[in-house]
């Protein structure tokens, strides 16, 4: 019973000891059994569905006095949500946040992976929402969860087929499915799937949590992530060919982003803390003297072209 | 082979239709039927129409039920006599396959298949190959005098005498050892039955045994070994 | 003759509380082998169908399957793994309304290559070839590979789920009332493709319909039901021109000739 002096009447992180219990056990399970979906009893919390609910819950559920709480959203510490779910922490659970991904000892994310690589030690908590990867193609809830007991998963390959037929290259950019331990497949949350490699054997914890869906799985440290492919097709991350403008940052993903109403634009690291952290060491962009124009001639393109 | 072998052997069939349409009525047709053929004989079914001759025809290859009595027919492959008025459906498609053929009155068209695929299928499911089959199938139908023009062509648009020459060359490609022919020339011209009736010589010469029904009497005399007259087993006048 | 049967059904029933929807149903498939169970609607011809291919259950009885590797177990006795793996590779279904058995918002190819995909094909460009191949074994031009079933024909849509079925081989098919819902000329083109099928890849179907031109036409077998009960069967030609059940002769006598 920590509640802040403000607001006598939350306990420790917003949800009561009872709900983290029973989220703790999903969350136990969910890392028993990497890339299942284990259900859970998703509480209604104090923002609408879609603003990570799942996200915050396995958050509130995992958080201790003493961890370091970092939110990113789409890599940005200063958006909207990010900014939201960080006070939101620092209000009831009177932890400490940062936007230091390597200060951090929980990360929320909604849509990336941090460009740092995360350490062991660090829970990186994703916000989803949809987490079944079948349902593309297979709308009823019974069947595909029948699917993923029998390990029947052709209908994943029909969806990047189709992605061939159409753009004559799978052109699914996030929320690229991948199997887990060579058994369950898992819908990544929407990351670009430029960051799939990074869930392979990473040394952190991972925990998706889908509040409206009321659904908690996880990739333990150093679990198997292989992005589904096909022989003639095999899976490759977008490459952008631009430097980052801010901190001439290469291989990260980069946002592009409108300078002016002539056509400028330029493109600039997506992991608003990596860039800082590169610009502090004294990296400089091409775009970070110029206030308008930035690099034209930059654009990106699909590895896989 | 040994002629006195038969290789039809009908004993003691009786046939009846009842017609549950009309309040159960029982329409006997024939009783008693015995008779058998031997390899290279013509055995023709007499009578007046009406009389059952059809019908036995289609007891002998299956089509119809029998009420009492055996339908013996040697089987090609095992040599023995099978039963194929008491046997399952198996045996009589079996049969089918293997021993005895059988040339309705009209040919059954089949949708969308060409007069050529019509002859050579009874060889292709007999495991010939389908250009060799069609090959073979060509010579049947240039020897009935088919126009080439319709070979290709699905026969649910000829003419009757057409359909029954594609019919033939059907029945005839096949080396069934027992033949039942009702009423093969029935719509041809004079030149086309003289071409079946060859055919049906060439088939005897061979030793096939056919069962057949001809009202055209030239062409009964030219091809029957044995008259068997079918009102002996007429039912009606019993009943 | 083959010497076993692919399918063996034995008593078999399905009830619905007191409604017996089919009873004391007993019968074999042979390989190679076309039965036509036909008859009225409400006569339990779906129910046993859907029966004996699993997708429901049944009351009581037998359906024994003859696998690949000689086995003959009872379907009841297989896991669902088993079952649902035979259900797409060495069994086909073929539904009266193509939507039913088709993925309608994903290409023909794909709906044609989802089975080479579901048992582990990995290499787009042989399954793409093998749909190709398979489009025009159903007389779908290849350039439509890539067009969507729903704007397809109902013709050219029972077609491709013609194809979607046989991709992986099977050795049995189960069909709904196929041409059920086919205009006459549409009809018989379909069923002209079937009976090549079914006699070039030597096939086993157990195939429902009303119709009885299309028993004639596919099957060499034929099962009559009224009631949820077999009242004749036997040889297709033979039940239907020597009839001897009062309902088959009431059948055989509704249609204007056969």
């Amino acid at each position: 019973m920590t509640g802040t002096d403000a607001l006598p009447a939350y306990n420790f992180a917003y949800l009561d000891e009872q709900t983290k219990r029973m989220i703790r056990r999903a969350i136990l399970k969910a890392i028993a059994i990497p890339g299942y979906q284990v259900p859970f009893a998703s509480r209604e919390m104090p923002m609408p569905y879609g603003w990570g609910t799942g996200g915050v819950q396995v958050t509130a559920s995992v958080l201790g006095p003493d961890d370091v709480l970092k939110v990113i959203d789409q890599g940005a510490d200063d958006t909207t949500n990010a900014v939201s779910i960080r006070a939101f922490f620092a209000k009831v659970a009177d932890v400490a946040t940062t936007t230091k991904t390597t200060e951090a000892t929980i990360i929320q994310t909604r849509h990336r992976i941090p460009e740092t690589p995360l350490e062991a030690g660090q829970i990186l908590v994703y916000q989803v929402p949809i987490p079944e990867p079948l349902r593309f193609l297979e709308p009823r809830e019974t069947e595909t969860r029948v699917m993923h007991g029998l390990e029947e998963y052709g209908l994943m390959h029909v969806k990047l087929y189709e992605d061939i037929a159409q753009h004559g290259h799978i052109a699914t950019t996030y929320a690229y499915p991948v199997k887990v331990e060579d058994r369950y497949v898992m819908d990544p949350s929407p990351v670009p799937k430029f960051d799939n490699p990074k869930m392979h054997c990473s040394p952190a914890l991972q925990l998706f949590g889908a509040g409206r869906e009321k659904r908690i799985y996880a990739l333990p440290p150093f679990t198997d992530v292989v992005s589904l492919d096909f022989e003639d097709h095999p899976f490759a991350i977008q490459r952008f060919e631009a430097h980052c403008a801010l901190c001439d940052a290469r291989n990260v993903y980069l946002d592009e982003v409108v300078t002016d109403d002539r056509g400028g634009r330029m493109f600039v690291c997506s992991d608003t803390d990596h860039c800082e952290t590169r610009r502090t060491e004294g990296h400089r962009g091409t775009g970070l003297p110029q206030t308008e124009g930035g690099e034209t001639a930059s654009t990106s393109r699909e590895a896989a072209e | 082979m040994d002629t006195s072998a038969p290789l039809l052997d009908v004993s003691s069939v009786a046939k009846s239709f009842t017609m549950h349409l009309r309040g159960g009525l029982r329409l006997p047709v024939v009783a008693n039927v015995a008779f058998t053929v031997h390899p290279g004989e013509c055995v023709v079914l007499g009578g007046p129409s009406g009389v059952g001759k059809s019908s036995i025809l289609r007891m002998v290859y299956g089509n119809y039920a029998v009420d009492a009595g055996q339908i013996l027919v040697r089987d090609q492959t095992t040599q023995e006599m099978a039963d194929l008025a008491t046997g399952d459906p198996r045996l009589v498609l079996d049969l089918r396959q293997n021993s005895i053929g059988y040339v309705s009155q009209f040919l059954r068209a089949v949708p969308r298949v060409s007069a050529l695929d019509v002859v050579a299928e009874p060889l292709v499911t007999r495991g010939v190959e389908r250009n060799v089959a069609t090959s073979r199938a060509g010579e049947m139908l240039e020897r009935l005098n088919l126009p080439s023009a319709l070979f290709t062509l699905p026969p649910a648009t000829f003419s009757g005498g057409e359909k029954q020459r594609v019919n033939i060359a059907r029945g005839f490609i096949t080396d069934h050892p027992i033949l039942l022919l009702d009423e093969p020339t029935a719509s041809l011209d004079a030149a086309n039955r003289d071409v079946v009736v060859a055919m049906i010589k060439e088939k005897l010469g061979v030793g096939t045994a056919i069962l057949g029904i001809f009202h055209d009497i030239p062409v009964r005399e030219a091809v029957a070994t044995r008259i068997i007259d079918v009102s002996a087993f007429s039912a009606r006048e019993a009943a | 003759m083959s010497t076993q049967p692919i399918l063996s059904i034995r008593d078999l029933a399905r009830r619905y509380g007191a409604f017996v929807a089919c009873a004391n149903i007993s019968f074999d498939v042979w390989p190679g082998e076309v039965v036509a169970i036909v008859g009225e609607s409400g006569s339990g011809k779906t129910t046993l169908l859907n029966c004996i291919s699993g997708r429901m259950e049944r009351s009581s009885g037998e359906v024994r399957y003859r696998m690949r590797d000689g086995r003959f177990p009872d379907l009841q006795d297989l896991s669902e793994a088993e079952r649902r793996f035979l259900a797409r590779t060495d069994w086909g279904f073929v539904h009266q309304n193509p939507a039913d058995g088709l993925r309608m918002r994903v290409s023909a190819g794909a709906n044609v290559g989802e089975r080479l995909m579901a048992i582990g094909d990995r290499h787009y460009g042989n399954i793409r070839q093998t749909a190709a191949d398979w489009l025009e074994r159903v007389e779908i031009a290849a350039m439509r590979i890539d067009d969507k079933p729903v704007s397809f024909s109902g013709g050219m849509r029972q077609r491709l789920q013609i194809a979607r079925n046989l991709v992986t081989h099977p050795r049995l098919i189960f069909m709904d009332e196929p041409t059920g819902g086919l205009d006459v000329s549409v009809q018989a083109r379909v069923l002209d493709l079937l009976r090549m099928l079914v006699a070039d890849l030597g096939l086993s179907v157990v195939i429902v319909t009303h119709d009885l031109a299309v028993a004639r036409l596919l099957s060499q077998r034929m099962i009559v039901m009224k009631s949820g009960h077999v009242v004749e069967q036997g040889l297709t030609d033979r039940v239907l021109d020597d009839p001897r059940h009062p309902y088959t002769q009431l059948l055989v006598a509704s249609i204007p000739e056969n």
